[in-house]
């Protein structure tokens, strides 16, 4: 494997599984705090054991996403270090402060885990929304500096030189909004769906059927707002992408040729050989009309952008279709629970709801890793977009091939074992924390 | 830029300048310390008997165990300040270093992950043998290539110019000197521990065994302070006149020697609390003496030319907005972090988690 290219996987694969990681360590706070506030206010055992178990996940959760965040802050420099030299002054604000972020996060982590009937009951609740607030604003901050790559903003590069640099309009750049919001949205539906879905399963196994019912209440409730909002977020990132990264739009898109009326591609095998679309189903206009509500205006194909600079159209344009794909069924889903909860339908509880949404558990993590993709990748060749090539800010040190190999094994031995973790606590859960013996444990 | 608004930021520049120096110093200076303090519980369990080993273990999960996230957070902190303020040292040392930092980072994750599934894991089966090894073997090699990184960033043997893999990559940092440095670190860090786990004892018999830790780590980190000297000698590293040459230098040595005679008289009349001071203290001025004689100078290259802190700074604004950042964030991470290390610090506190 080149150099360059095991380089780019690494990153990949690096934040891709942080990302998972993080998600959840921004959500389930959230859901804990939920659960916790209706223990304290209620004194309802079930909710306090919800809050137990959640945490422990959490626990686990939060090391592994610190650790491997670790690992990202050291491989920005260890894989790019000619990236980092430029775009560290530039990009560097919201990374300052999210370190401060994360540091009031473990300080907040210490208090609540380690704090359990040592402090007031309100204080120790309070660190523990603390933990998710700072959470989520560290995981918008990281995301401004990714939409500052997207959109470079507050310097000047003149002949190769980066000037009259202002770190705070580079934090603020003109991507940061769109790009948080739909991450932000995107981490509590995914985080809620997989949750969600786990309970749902033990519920369908008849694994202590209160615990696992109160604990899949709070998780879908959080998912299924999340999903809901989540195509109007994205409507409102497609059309920012369009205005500013025309070429990320047309790889998404697969839109070889620039066009009025250009049609929305739904599937479809894109071939860069020909420049056509295979299998496709073509809704004609409908593009132009998302973008700009006009179906005469014109959208910039790939042929406007020159051949060096286009990203790969193949991989951006299927990642593309399997978020949305799975954003308009978990639209669809939440939609249909809302309406059964409003309504207070029967099926609220049936068995081919929960089994519906045990499918659904890993939907929101592939389309938050698809939307990465189509992020990244729709970004290429460009690392700084406009203004510095990927390939030119790749490490000198040969060799990253082998590197790559051994972080793979690193993560999907991790993988296994967090896995292996969770399906012991919850296996554990009725043990640990069934009504009448968790009473008897307590003494 | 307009010429009077021009040099009211060169003025405003100047100190934020330092404010930015002070805040990486003190970062790395807190790594060295409480990450240290934390590798040391992992070194110390590895030298515990078999039958002490779960004792150990649960009283430094309580030492330790509230502010763990936070000790580590000053690495985080440590290498933004780098890449934000001081992008070209980060660039160099992140080219050059990529194997020791490799490592470490290597030492941070199975570390990080064994410690929490080690007390996470619902079922505490065989399982747990896994997770103790990997903890106690990780908690030597991070310290190990923490010290190698920052022996190998003063020793000047990094060679910008090198024409091959070896000369670029390895022989930067693989040299006597930055191997003996990092056995150092860990002796160092042990001692910490063992120091600090004396006055988390919660009887006569820990108590004595951890004294007995400390005395050994003690011993050893005499030894290897010694073979750093040996070493530096070999590879022709000016350590000697870096210490000795100069007046603070010597009187921080001397503060940290005398000392030592203090912290054992404590510990005999158990002060237990002066005893994790005056540890600190000595960690702090090896640190100092070093770091004194080589400041303002960071990284140096094998071709004699010394990258410094102080004309290697980012941009003005950046530097502005940086510090500006850091004196804020610790407005809010200080005081927080105060009450977490003193809310935990009655031993008598301890219940199951
Ligand atoms: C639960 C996950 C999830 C779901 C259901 C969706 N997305 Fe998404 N999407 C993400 C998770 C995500 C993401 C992983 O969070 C990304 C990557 C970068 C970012 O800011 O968000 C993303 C990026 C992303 C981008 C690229 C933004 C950029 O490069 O700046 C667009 C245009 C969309 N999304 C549009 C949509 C649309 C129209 C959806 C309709 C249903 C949709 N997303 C559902
Ligand atoms: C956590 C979610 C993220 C995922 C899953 C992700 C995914 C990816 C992928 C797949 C690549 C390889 C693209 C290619 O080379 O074709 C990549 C590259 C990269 N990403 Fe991201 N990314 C994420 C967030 C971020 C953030 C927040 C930053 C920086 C602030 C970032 C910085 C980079 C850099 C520097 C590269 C390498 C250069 C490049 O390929 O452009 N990424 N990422
Ligand atoms: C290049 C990109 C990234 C870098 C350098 C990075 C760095 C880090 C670091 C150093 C930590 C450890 C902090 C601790 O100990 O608490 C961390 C954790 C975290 N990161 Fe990232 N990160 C990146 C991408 C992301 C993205 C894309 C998100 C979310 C959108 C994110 C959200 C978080 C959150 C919420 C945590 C807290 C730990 C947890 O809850 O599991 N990070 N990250």
């Amino acid at each position: 494997m080149d150099n360059f290219l095991a380089a780019r996987s690494q990153m990949g694969l690096s934040l891709a599984f942080h990302i998972v990681f993080s998600c959840i360590g921004m959500v389930m706070p959230f859901f804990m705090a939920v659960a916790h506030y209706k223990w304290l206010k209620t004194n309802r055992e079930v909710y306090r054991n919800v809050t137990k178990a959640w945490s422990k996940g959490v626990a686990i959760f939060f090391a592994t996403g610190a650790v491997s965040g670790t690992v990202l802050s050291f491989e920005l420099g260890l894989l790019w270090p000619k990236f980092m030299q430029h775009a560290g002054p530039i990009f560097g604000m919201p990374f300052s402060l999210e370190g401060v972020a994360f540091f009031v996060e473990a300080i907040a982590l210490g208090f609540f885990l380690y704090g359990w009937d040592k402090f007031n009951k309100w204080f120790h609740w309070f660190t523990g929304v603390i933990i998710g607030v700072s959470g989520l604003v560290s995981g918008i901050l990281v995301v401004s500096a990714n939409a500052w790559m997207n959109s470079p903003a507050g310097f000047d590069y003149v002949n190769g030189q980066y000037t009259n640099i202002d770190p705070i309009k580079a934090m603020f750049n003109s991507a940061w909004f769109s790009q948080a919001l739909h991450m932000s949205i995107a981490a509590f539906a995914a985080t809620g769906f997989a949750v969600a879905g786990v309970h749902a399963l033990m519920i369908l196994k008849k694994r202590n059927i209160r615990f696992h019912t109160e604990a899949f209440k709070i998780a879908v409730l959080f998912g299924i707002i999340a999903a809901i909002l989540q195509p109007f977020s994205g409507d409102i990132s497609a059309k920012f992408v369009a205005k500013s990264q025309p070429a990320k739009l047309a790889a998404m898109e697969a839109l070889y040729k620039t066009q009025t009326h250009a049609p929305l591609l739904i599937g479809g095998m894109p071939d860069d050989k020909t420049q056509t679309v295979r299998y496709g189903l073509e809704l004609p206009g409908m593009l132009s009309f998302m973008i700009y509500e006009d179906a005469d205006k014109e959208v910039k194909g790939l042929d406007a952008i020159q051949p060096q600079y286009q990203p790969p159209v193949a991989v951006t344009h299927y990642a593309f279709q399997v978020m949305v794909g799975l954003g308009v069924i978990m639209f669809l889903m939440a939609v249909m629970y809302l309406v059964a909860l409003i309504k207070k339908r029967s099926w609220l509880s049936t068995h081919w709801l929960l089994k519906l949404f045990v499918a659904a558990i890993p939907a929101g993590f592939i389309a938050v890793e698809a939307g990465w993709v189509v992020t990244e990748v729709g970004r290429q060749p460009w690392i700084i977009n406009g203004v510095l090539l990927t390939k030119d800010s790749v490490t000198p040190m040969p060799g990253i091939a082998y590197t790559f190999y051994l972080f793979t094994a690193i993560y999907i031995s991790l993988s296994i074992v967090v896995i292996f973790l969770l399906y012991r606590q919850i296996k554990m859960v009725p043990a640990l924390y069934d009504v009448q013996q968790g009473l008897a444990a307590d003494r | 830029m307009m010429c009077s608004r021009g040099l009211l930021q060169t003025d405003k520049f100047f100190y934020m300048q330092y404010v930015v120096v002070i805040f990486l110093c003190l970062s790395i200076v807190l790594y060295f310390l409480l990450g240290g303090a934390d590798f040391g519980a992992g070194i110390i369990e590895m030298f515990t008997s078999k039958k002490n080993r779960s004792k150990t273990r649960r009283i430094s999960y309580h030492a330790i165990g509230p502010i763990w996230e936070a000790n580590h957070m000053w690495l985080v902190i440590a290498i933004v300040i780098l890449f934000v303020g001081f992008p070209s040292i980060y660039a160099t040392m992140s080219t050059y270093l990529h194997i020791p930092l490799l490592c470490m980072l290597l030492g941070i994750i199975a570390r990080g992950t064994a410690f929490v599934f080690r007390s996470y894991d619902a079922v505490k089966d065989e399982m747990q043998w896994w997770y103790n090894r990997i903890f106690r073997y990780s908690s030597f090699i991070t310290p190990f290539f923490l010290g190698i990184i920052a022996a190998s960033v003063i020793s000047g043997k990094i060679d910008d110019n090198a024409g091959n893999f070896l000369d670029a990559y390895v022989f930067s940092w693989l040299n006597w000197f930055s191997v003996a440095v990092g056995c150092f670190t860990v002796t160092l860090s042990g001692y910490l521990a063992a120091i600090y786990l004396i006055g988390e004892a919660n009887d006569e018999d820990g108590r004595n065994r951890f004294i007995n830790k400390a005395t050994w780590m003690n011993i050893a980190a005499v030894f290897f302070g010694a073979v750093v000297f040996l070493a530096a000698w070999a590879n022709g590293v000016p350590l000697p006149k870096w210490v000795f040459g100069h007046v603070p230098g010597v009187l921080a040595v001397t503060a940290a020697f005398a000392s030592l005679s203090l912290l054992w008289w404590c510990v005999k009349k158990g002060h237990d609390g002066i005893i994790r001071v005056l540890a600190g203290f000595q960690v702090v001025m090896i640190l100092f003496c070093v770091g004194y004689s080589r400041f303002p100078y960071f990284i140096a290259l094998k071709s004699g030319h010394d990258i410094s802190l102080l004309q290697n700074f980012a941009d003005a604004g950046t530097i502005q907005t940086l510090g500006w950042a850091l004196l804020l964030g610790s407005l809010i991470i200080l005081p927080a972090l105060g009450y977490l290390l003193y809310s935990f610090q009655k031993k008598t506190n301890v219940i199951e988690v």
